[in-house]
């Protein structure tokens, strides 16, 4: 009985985190047609942005409440990168999901390497950079022959921004030193330290405790599930996703404005991911790869989960987690006790990596009965 | 502006097939010619200069292009995007590896395993004794996973963005396989090749070396023709078919079944036998390095870069992004990564047929214009005897 309800929780904790990355993937896969290969960025973006919170608001009173302010704030980080994201890059590739992927995945690696190596000097460069070459591009569209000079235009500004934002990071790198040119956050991972009153456990049963962050992240994951249930389902915007998820022509033809619509939807998956990326902070250390490690689990929610319903991502998620932490836990292992045969071959798997094995054979024997997954879009298109 | 109008061409049926035979003998006549310089006029001047470690790094290269191929035929013609062609690749050096650890002591077990406690030599290692079996192995093993893999996703009709994905989470697998099981094929040191002797001379001697670039280039070659010839029959037109409208093949009364997973199978054996070539060249097989998921990927990007579905393109990409990376982290390690993503996002949006591909289209017309000779615009025939259009073409000048 300890066993199942040890395994039970266990398994839970790790669906929370899984349920929480995926939601918003699964919401803007389902909307668009898009894997957003930089999901796990925009999570990564979201645990920096707690530690950089958590470092601001250190020695305030406000500092044993930090991780409220942290994940709004990670909400908010990751919502705007995900604009950026949808306007710059990803509106203009609708129809091609795959170069989707492929363009998104490039954001991902330059969002890594950013990280790693962003410093004050990159920082000011960057901005330099935006507000010479977008200040002037923005300048001079609004002349109505813009189209003729187009390629012109590019070919003068790109580079003449590009020698003066050098020039000028240089300069300042060169006046200030050390301080200004050293990378804010560095290669090594940084950690993020849980407020006081979420650490401890509480004992569910004799003999085991559920981490007090654990718990935390839990009912933070069942918070932004009733987030998302709320505004899917009884707001207008809502009402909108939801109608363009299932046709998007045809809602386009009732006046929906479907651009606004996919701006909103990616802004609130990549605000989704914030937050999980502020929830994961508290369970490890914080480094540029956390993205990576969440990726493909989150992929495996979506896929099992099918796209247009929440509950399938939840019973995905749940389901995916249970059994990642049974197989790696070995928690079957005294029933299995009878044949020598089956506790060797759950013993090989009782490991973390090994489970995640286990577990993609079951997806792909799973997805020969659902292809489309659990609950999969109705319709009568031929892609269904 | 003088538009010329084209005739539609009506050619004799005899002449057809004789310009398509020279276009045949000059394709011949040159895929001879670039091998041949491959072979004995770009060492030679490598060497020459004093630029040897190139040769080995053209050799590596040249075998991720043969990879690369198999990418092209299954993206760029059949529409299937693989994020896991590491597996195949991985699969493929690591045969080659086991048999050259297992002749480096001569058939006994390999150093590593007495590391963890391992005195017997697990059972799958044995038959990677015998070279033939070895031979075999490189190109079948990585077949046979792929026609399971692709039998069991392609049957369900599983395809684009959830194809990805799922070879993306088998790609995962492997690697925590291959990652974990020390005891088996010893884990995240992977295994070496330099130390073992093969030919009768030590894996990394010159000799052996310059042997294993001339194979790439063969192979290479080889490659390139057995793509060429099934994408341009039949098969070709099927394959570009199920990659623009799957639903309408079968609506036509064909399995598409079959058909992807056949050429899922051929660039997972065209992967395998990269792999083995890469392995012996670079003299190490990790999993860090072969089943990464970022290796996958890049794999992907190279056939991006040249032009998909023009083959030429798979290679001549593969061997301007990897010589881009060497030349670019040597000076400017932390740059790449930028430089990558960069080279992701633009070919995506700016260049989407790739560099082959944009020759293709527009290349060639701007060289013409900026040689001062008009690109003759084909046109409606009928617009040009249109009297209004004329008419427009005379007074309203922009």
């Amino acid at each position: 009985m300890t066993a199942i309800l040890e395994s039970f929780f266990g398994g839970l904790s790790i669906a929370s985190v899984l349920l929480l990355a995926a939601l918003g993937l699964a919401i803007v896969f389902g909307l668009m047609g898009v894997i957003n290969m930089a999901h796990g960025e925009l999570m990564m973006l979201g645990a920096y942005t707690t530690f950089v919170v958590q470092n601001v608001l250190k020695g305030t009173p406000l500092e044993s409440v930090y991780i409220l302010f942290a994940l709004v704030t990670a909400f908010i980080m990751a919502s705007l990168l995900g604009i950026i994201l949808e306007r710059g890059v990803v509106r203009y590739l609708y129809g091609r999901p795959l170069e989707t992927l492929l363009a998104t995945w490039g954001v991902s690696l330059i969002l890594q390497q950013l990280i790693r190596s962003i410093s004050w000097q990159l920082a000011t460069g960057i901005v330099l950079f935006s507000l010479l070459f977008f200040g002037t591009l923005w300048f001079f569209s609004r002349r109505g022959d813009f189209e003729r000079f187009r390629g012109w235009f590019l070919g003068v500004m790109l580079p003449i921004s590009a020698a003066i934002t050098w020039f000028v990071s240089d300069l300042l790198g060169k006046t200030h030193k050390m301080p200004f040119t050293r990378p804010w956050f560095g290669t090594q991972g940084v950690d993020v330290t849980a407020p006081s009153w979420l650490r401890g456990g509480v004992p569910i049963v004799p003999g085991y405790q559920l981490p007090l962050t654990r718990l935390f992240i839990i009912l933070l994951t069942a918070a932004c599930l009733l987030g998302v249930y709320w505004f899917l389902n009884k707001t207008v915007w809502g009402l909108r996703i939801r109608a363009v998820t299932q046709n998007r022509n045809m809602s386009a033809c009732l006046g929906i404005p479907t651009q606004k619509v996919d701006a909103l939807t990616f802004a609130i998956g990549s605000g989704l991911a914030g937050v999980a990326g502020c929830a994961v902070s508290l369970l490890s250390s914080v480094s540029s790869n956390l993205g990576q490690q969440y990726l493909v689990d989150t992929f495996m929610v979506v896929v099992v989960g099918g796209v247009g319903k929440l509950i399938g991502s939840i019973a995905a998620a749940t389901g995916i987690g249970l059994l990642n932490y049974v197989i790696a836990a070995n928690a079957l292992g005294p029933l299995l006790s009878f044949s020598p045969a089956l506790t060797a071959i759950s013993e090989f798997f009782a490991s973390g990596p090994m489970a995640k094995v286990f577990v993609f054979a079951l997806i792909v024997l799973f997805l020969q009965i659902r292809p489309a997954g659990l609950f999969p879009q109705k319709g009568r298109t031929v892609d269904a | 502006m003088t538009v010329k109008a084209i005739e539609p061409a009506v050619e004799p049926r005899a002449l057809a097939k004789a310009r398509q035979r020279r276009w045949f003998w000059l394709e011949v006549a040159l895929v001879v010619v670039c091998a041949l310089l491959l072979l004995l006029v770009i060492p030679a001047i490598l060497n020459a200069v004093g630029q040897g470690v190139r040769v080995n790094q053209l050799g590596r290269f040249l075998a991720l292009a043969i990879a690369a191929l198999g990418i092209d035929l299954i993206w760029g013609y059949t529409g299937l995007l693989s994020l896991g062609h590491g597996i195949f690749f991985a699969l493929g050096g690591y045969a080659l590896a086991m048999y050259l650890e297992l002749q480096a002591k001569g058939g006994g077990t390999p150093d590593f395993f007495s590391l963890y406690g391992v005195t017997d030599l697990p059972t799958f290692w044995r038959p990677f004794n015998s070279l033939p079996f070895t031979i075999i192995a490189i190109w079948l093993i990585p077949t046979l996973v792929a026609i399971a893999l692709g039998y069991l996703v392609f049957r369900n009709r599983i395809r684009g963005v959830y194809f990805s994905i799922l070879t993306q989470a088998a790609l995962i697998v492997f690697f925590n396989f291959f990652n974990g099981q020390q005891k088996l094929i010893n884990g995240t040191n992977g295994l070496k090749t330099s130390t073992s002797p093969i030919f009768g001379v030590q894996a990394s001697a010159p000799r052996a070396q310059a042997i294993f670039y001339a194979l790439s280039v063969v192979f290479l070659v080889l490659g390139y023709v057995v793509c060429r010839w099934l994408t341009s029959g039949r098969m070709g037109r099927m394959l570009v078919a199920i990659r623009d409208d799957e639903p309408r093949v079968r609506f036509s009364g064909y399995n598409p079944t079959g058909f992807k997973v056949f050429v899922f199978a051929v660039s997972a054996a065209l992967a395998g036998i990269a792999g083995a070539l890469f392995t012996v060249q670079s003299g190490i097989i990790t999993p860090s390095s072969s089943l990464s998921t970022a290796f996958s990927i890049e794999m992907v990007i190279w056939v991006a870069v040249g032009g998909r579905a023009t083959l030429v393109g798979a290679i001549f990409g593969t061997l301007l992004v990897n010589f881009a990376r060497t030349l670019l982290s040597e000076q400017f390690p932390a740059v790449w990564l930028f430089f990558q993503g960069a080279l992701f996002l633009s070919v995506v949006t700016i260049l989407p047929n790739g560099i082959i591909g944009w020759l293709r289209s527009s290349g060639f017309a701007l060289g013409r214009s900026l040689f001062g000779r008009r690109h003759p615009v084909a046109t409606y025939p009928s617009l040009e005897t249109d009297p209004d259009v004329e008419y427009e073409r005379q007074n309203l000048r922009d």
